[in-house]
């Protein structure tokens, strides 16, 4: 049998897509995940796919234990996405859906730097009609914002690519390391997909812009890819523990006041991917380890949180916790759902985000990097208290918003479920998950220390939220725009670039006011000598041309008798 | 509004809620007086460390963030404006 790389399955049902009626459509669609799973699940271990390519090779298909994990998860991801978003009737989506699902599933088998660029600038482009379907003017200016921050790192990780290559004349895509100009760039490109400080604000620009269904594809491809390509080409970066620790801490203050639901999960989102870059930064097997199960957790807990809310989006129109509230009463199952995500996240014992982030919590230590873990710690009172308690509390319970509505599509109540069982059945049966991680570290979850630590903790941060409830502290949810660093491109940028061009108009005026001034006095002059009434152009009287003729022969004739 | 009254409508349930959250925290935190946990850190070791690591984190990001919305907050449609 000819192995063919897993996102061509994807591909060719972009193709049919593009040209189905819509139930035949719908069929394509959930048959792609699945019987690309099973194909998956066929793949030798360790395959290697090369093609020459003028005098480069390229591999776009690598198996190992690293990239198949992700496949795996991506297929679940997809899966999902694609359930949920059944009823959409919405072609240019599920084709972008396709497309970018394929690009994503690409990027991690592509053993070669120069494929991984095309998958990567296949994942901004493909993912860009997920933000710019929701057809608002928002949503516009979201996607292109998105799409050229997107690019430039695609563009980053070409040039970087190509440098490594002329230093070292491979483009194989292993460990790279932070040495020399050309990985740093490599190291920046990465960076800007996995929303490192400063470089985030793409990811809370856009997701909350993108249709209920686009947000979910949108949380579980692209920073992902960034986590892996990191993963495989960083590990043990000391720069990453820092990086990572700070991505933990700075957002959750951003979700606590954060009034867009869809955007407190954006900013949460890129807390939990801060502990996977802490994992990634220490780089011992017990915290790889952790950073990629967290990696595949966090895809079904985000994602069911983000179908949560666009569910509530798509039933309600509304998605700000200001205008929600008492939800509980019309939506029951789609709020307990949301609850098992929330548990998930905040890593409650049985849930999924409690057996992979304990064990970067545990690394961390054992690493010898108190300091850091204490950040974490708070991170995770911190994300429990935004994500775990804020998003169901303030869309299903909270005060009574009045909204009556009923449960979403059963398409979108079974994507929930879906991913609920999976939260579930990973917290309770972590093994399953442990079996696929590259590493084999032995490590025991369920002990009674860690239990009882984790539970102390969240019981205790929701004491603290109850009480700042209760007393009336708790900062209310308000309309409006809280600044982030995208104020600098969004607003001093253009104001500065306003300001210089009304400087410029400014001198250009004087400049032809100066040139206007000197060409009436020089048209003036010329008015005066040349003009109508000019001496130059005055119509003399015959009389005087007479007389002056008659001197001039006067004078000849003096000068001939001389 | 003439629908039937649902759980949380009810102000004696969600004082039970909260009561029961009270006790939640006494077992947990009464816990660390009999049960002897292995620790890493000698940190980890103080009692109720956990808890209240807890509880004041989640005070402190909440103030925290509050008092940043005087720096950060504008109005919804800020960046939808010229300016």
């Amino acid at each position: 049998m000819v192995e063919l790389p897993p996102f061509v399955l994807f591909y060719l049902a972009a193709l049919a897509a593009a040209v189905l009626p819509r139930r035949a459509r719908q069929v394509v669609m959930l048959a792609v995940p699945l019987v690309g799973g099973l194909a998956l699940m066929n793949l030798a271990p360790d395959l290697l796919l090369r093609v020459a390519f003028m005098d480069l090779y390229l591999e776009p298909l690598r198996v190992d234990k690293l990239s198949m994990l992700f496949g795996i998860l991506f297929h679940i991801g997809a899966f999902i996405g694609i359930v949920f978003s059944l009823h959409v009737d919405d072609r240019s989506q599920h084709v972008a859906a396709l497309l970018y699902a394929g690009s994503a599933i690409g990027a991690v088998f592509a053993g070669d730097l120069l494929t991984l660029f095309l998958f990567w600038e296949m994942l901004a482009l493909t993912s860009a009609f997920l933000i710019f379907a929701n057809r608002t003017d928002r949503a516009w200016g979201a996607g292109m914002r998105y799409l050229v921050i997107q690019v430039l790192s695609g563009v980053l990780l070409l040039a970087g690519a190509l440098m490594l290559y002329r230093h070292s004349g491979s483009l194989a895509f292993n460990h790279i390391g932070l040495n020399g100009a050309g990985s740093f760039l490599i190291f920046i490109a990465f960076g800007i997909k996995c929303a490192f400080p400063l470089l985030h604000n793409w990811l809370t620009d856009a997701y909350p812009e993108a249709t209920p269904t686009g947000t979910v594809f949108l949380s579980a491809f692209t920073t992902k890819v960034a986590v892996y390509a990191l993963a495989r080409g960083f590990a043990g970066t000391e720069a990453l523990v820092y990086i990572g620790a700070t991505m933990t801490c700075f957002p959750i203050f951003y979700a606590v006041i954060e009034n867009d639901l869809r955007r407190v999960l954006a900013y949460s989102m890129i807390n939990q991917i801060g502990f996977m870059v802490v994992g990634i930064g220490l780089g011992t097997a017990l915290a790889m380890n952790g950073a990629i199960a967290h990696a595949f957790n966090d895809v079904i807990f985000k994602g069911l949180l983000m179908m949560s809310m666009g569910a509530v989006l798509h039933m309600t129109g509304r998605i700000n916790g200001s205008d929600l509230g008492g939800l509980y009463k019309s939506m029951p199952v789609t709020a307990g759902l949301c609850i098992v995500g929330a548990a998930s996240i905040s890593a409650f014992p049985l849930f999924s985000g409690f057996v992979s982030k304990s064990m970067v919590m545990v690394a961390v230590l054992e690493e010898g990097h108190p300091g850091v873990w204490l950040a974490l710690l708070f991170a995770s009172a911190g994300v429990f208290h935004h994500a775990g308690i804020k998003i169901p509390f303030f869309a299903f319970f909270s005060h009574d918003s009045g909204i009556r509505t009923t449960e979403p599509p059963l398409n979108m109540l079974a994507a929930m479920g879906l991913a609920a069982v999976l939260c579930i059945f990973i917290g309770c049966y972590p093994w399953a998950l442990y079996e696929l991680l590259p590493f084999s570290t032995g490590y025991a979850p369920f002990d009674g220390s860690h239990i009882l630590a984790q539970i102390q903790l969240l019981v205790f941060s929701a004491a603290a939220f109850a009480w700042l409830k209760v007393s009336g502290i708790y900062p209310p949810e308000l309309h409006s725009t809280n600044i982030d660093v995208e104020w600098l491109y969004r607003r001093l940028a253009p104001r500065w670039v306003r300001h210089c061009t009304q400087r410029l108009t400014a001198v250009s005026e004087t400049l032809g006011e100066t040139t206007q001034n000197a060409s009436r006095v020089v048209m003036r002059s010329v008015v005066r000598h040349y003009g109508p009434e000019g001496t130059l152009a005055r119509s003399w009287p015959t009389g005087s041309m007479v007389l002056w003729v008659a001197v001039l022969l006067a004078a000849s004739l003096i000068l001939y008798y001389l | 509004m003439n629908d039937k009254v649902h759980i949380f409508d009810k102000p004696q349930n969600v004082r039970r809620v909260l009561w029961a959250l009270v006790a939640v925290c006494i077992v947990t935190i009464g816990a660390d007086f009999f049960y002897h946990r292995h620790i890493v850190h000698p940190w980890e070791g103080v009692w109720g460390f956990y808890a209240i690591y807890g509880f004041v984190a989640c005070v402190v990001l909440v103030l925290v963030a509050k008092e940043l919305r005087k720096l950060l907050m504008r109005a919804e449609d800020y960046y939808d404006r010229d300016g």
